[in-house]
């Protein structure tokens, strides 16, 4: 192997690792303030490059359908779950954030999708229609349960997975897609060449990284998300709403995701189960974080992602179990290292 | 009526077919401390939560004036109730100082420093251990936390649920002094208590509840030289 190969494939393994670091980045947000193992993160990196893939066609992206389904489900939910607590004004408010906005989403897609706009208004429009979902799924799916055990909210969060697979067969279709890239530009750097893509990539990781370590560490709101995880009655009991901590993780985590797979489309097909696999390597690289830190999240995926392009070129057949082979030192580290701080279960 | 503070009249609250609180009434007046005392099971934990909307309930629920009963937990919390629960329900990853400034995340960040400095000056160990985490404290430093983040809210009801459970006696009377000084300092308390001695001591007016039931009430000082009070509830037999 010479130098360029190399070069080659640590620029490779650095840009997969990247967008492995946002997802990890997006587990670990979902963790620290649901204490949900969002096995589903990989879902949002399709159905936001499949939902741009459509837009860049000129067709209407069958998600829309699905966010409205979400919208109408969730808004039943959440109805039912505060039953008790019901006035005008609180049914008003989730008719506006449920039925109303995800009226307004579709209505706007089948007003713009036909225009074929430029890729970024293309990629705000799938963002538009994919983040609202991330608070949907979790009135659906983890707010009746949110009380339960990591454990129980794992086989939710595997049950989601499957569901939204399914769904995005439905929606998609089995054939997969590309999207146009946002930028054209190209950098030559010696052998490389580095894309405004890979560039928008590596800068939205460092970015998020940077922002959510802030965003949970200093100011009082983020550790009020955080303190939801560690105790949801504590956390009421000095008026934390609970379900809006869950419900702007998610949506957090949709955009993260989403905005992972608009970056991902125009570089590789995308097929609607293309982003579990991704997904998987975030998580990879997440537990290696401990479910707890950003930065070192978003190192382990890149330790993830160089792995993988050596393993490709030199045991291609044997990538992935290279890969997923990694967590089993990291495990074994960490459960002979931790301290364990008694919580009032 | 306006010196009322906190009003519960006729209070249901069923767990599925199981009646645990069943038409109960008290009445919490401004600047005074109202102990409920019952056996382990008569429903006063159930009378709390239920006051503090954490278990739904029938009946009716005003606290200054306003009806509450439909109200979330959190909105309790902004209109000046705290509840300081049986098991604490801390943030034990988090220090002692993430917990005392998120007990206050209802008020403005010049009050929360305020009365940070009050808390700290009421709970010196609290400012000692500031930099620990909160699940690393010993159960009378967990009690007297959970009281400085119930606090922080700047409460004008302060609900206490068997704030002397599994406490040293020491602990228990360094806690109930502290209750006493609240009281002084213009906060109410509702206390509910195993301990009826040491609650009929320091309140002002009192409740026996039995089964879901309220079944006696005065002043605390009458329940406690009270014959039936002293037999069952004070462990000793009356002379």
């Amino acid at each position: 192997m010479d130098s360029t190969i190399l070069l080659f494939l640590v620029q490779d393994g650095v840009t997969n690792g990247a967008l492995y670091g946002l997802l990890g980045v997006a587990t670990v947000l979902v963790f620290a303030v649901t204490r949900i193992i969002f096995v589903p993160q990989g879902e949002f990196v399709t159905y936001g490059a499949l939902t741009l893939a459509l837009l860049d066609t000129g067709r209407v992206p069958g998600t829309v359908w699905l966010l409205l389904g979400f919208g109408l489900v969730a808004f039943v939910i959440e109805l039912w779950m505060s039953r008790h607590e019901l006035d005008a004004r609180r049914i008003g408010k989730e008719a506006l954030a449920k039925i109303v906005l995800p009226c307004l989403i579709v209505a706007a897609t089948f007003w713009l999708a036909p225009m074929k706009l430029p890729p970024w208004a293309n990629l705000l429009l799938a963002l538009a229609i994919v983040a609202p979902m991330g608070p949907y799924l979790y009135t659906i799916a983890f707010r009746p349960v949110a009380e339960a055990s990591v454990l129980t909210l794992f086989i939710v969060a595997i049950g989601v997975h499957l569901s939204m697979q399914g769904l995005g067969l439905l929606f998609f279709g089995a054939e997969g897609l590309r999207a146009t890239p946002l930028s054209s530009t190209s950098l030559p750097v010696g052998p490389l060449v580095i894309t405004g893509q890979t560039l928008s990539i590596y800068a939205l990781t460092l970015v998020s990284m940077a922002a959510l370590t802030f965003f949970f560490n200093k100011p009082l709101f983020g550790k009020a998300l955080r303190a939801t995880a560690i105790n949801r009655l504590g956390a009421r009991l000095v008026g934390i709403r609970t379900s809006l901590s869950g419900s702007i993780a998610f949506v957090l985590a949709a955009i993260i995701g989403a905005l992972t797979g608009a970056l991902t489309a125009p570089m590789t097909t995308i097929y609607y189960d293309t982003g579990f696999i991704i997904g998987l390597k975030g998580f990879i690289a997440a537990i290696i974080g401990s479910l707890a830190s950003y930065p070192l999240t978003v190192v382990a995926a890149l330790v993830v992602g160089i792995a993988e392009a050596f393993a490709s070129f030199f045991a291609s057949q044997f990538k992935e179990v290279i890969v997923f082979t990694l967590i089993i030192p990291v495990l074994i580290w960490l459960s002979l290292s931790s301290h364990h701080v008694e919580e009032e279960e | 009526m306006s010196d009322l503070l906190l009003s519960i009249r006729d209070l249901h609250v069923a767990y599925g077919k199981v009646q645990a609180v069943n038409g109960v009434s008290i009445d919490v007046p401004r600047g005074e401390i109202v102990t409920v005392i019952g056996a382990n099971g008569a429903g006063k934990t159930t009378l709390l939560n239920a006051a503090m909307g954490i278990l739904p309930a029938r009946g009716a629920i005003t606290f200054e004036g306003a009806n509450i009963l439909r109200r979330p937990v959190e909105d309790r919390v902004g209109s000046g109730m705290t509840l300081v629960p049986e098991r604490r329900e801390l943030f034990a990853t988090m220090p002692v100082e993430d917990n005392l400034m998120l007990g206050g995340f209802l008020v403005s960040a010049s009050e929360r420093n305020e009365q940070i400095e009050q808390v700290y000056t009421r709970f010196p160990r609290l400012k000692e251990r500031r930099r620990q985490l909160a699940g690393t404290l010993s159960g009378g430093e967990r009690q007297m936390l959970a009281m400085g983040r119930a606090l922080m809210a700047k409460p004008r009801l302060l609900m206490l649920d068997e704030p002397s459970l599994g406490l040293a006696p020491l602990i228990v009377a360094d806690i109930f002094s502290i209750i006493r000084d609240l009281r002084s300092a213009g906060v109410s308390i509702l206390l509910v208590e195993q301990n009826a001695r040491a609650a009929l001591r320091l309140a002002d007016h009192a409740y026996v509840m039995e089964l879901g039931e309220i079944t006696m009430s005065g002043k605390a000082s009458d329940l406690a030289a009270d014959p039936k009070i002293v037999e069952t509830y004070l462990g000793i037999a009356a002379h």
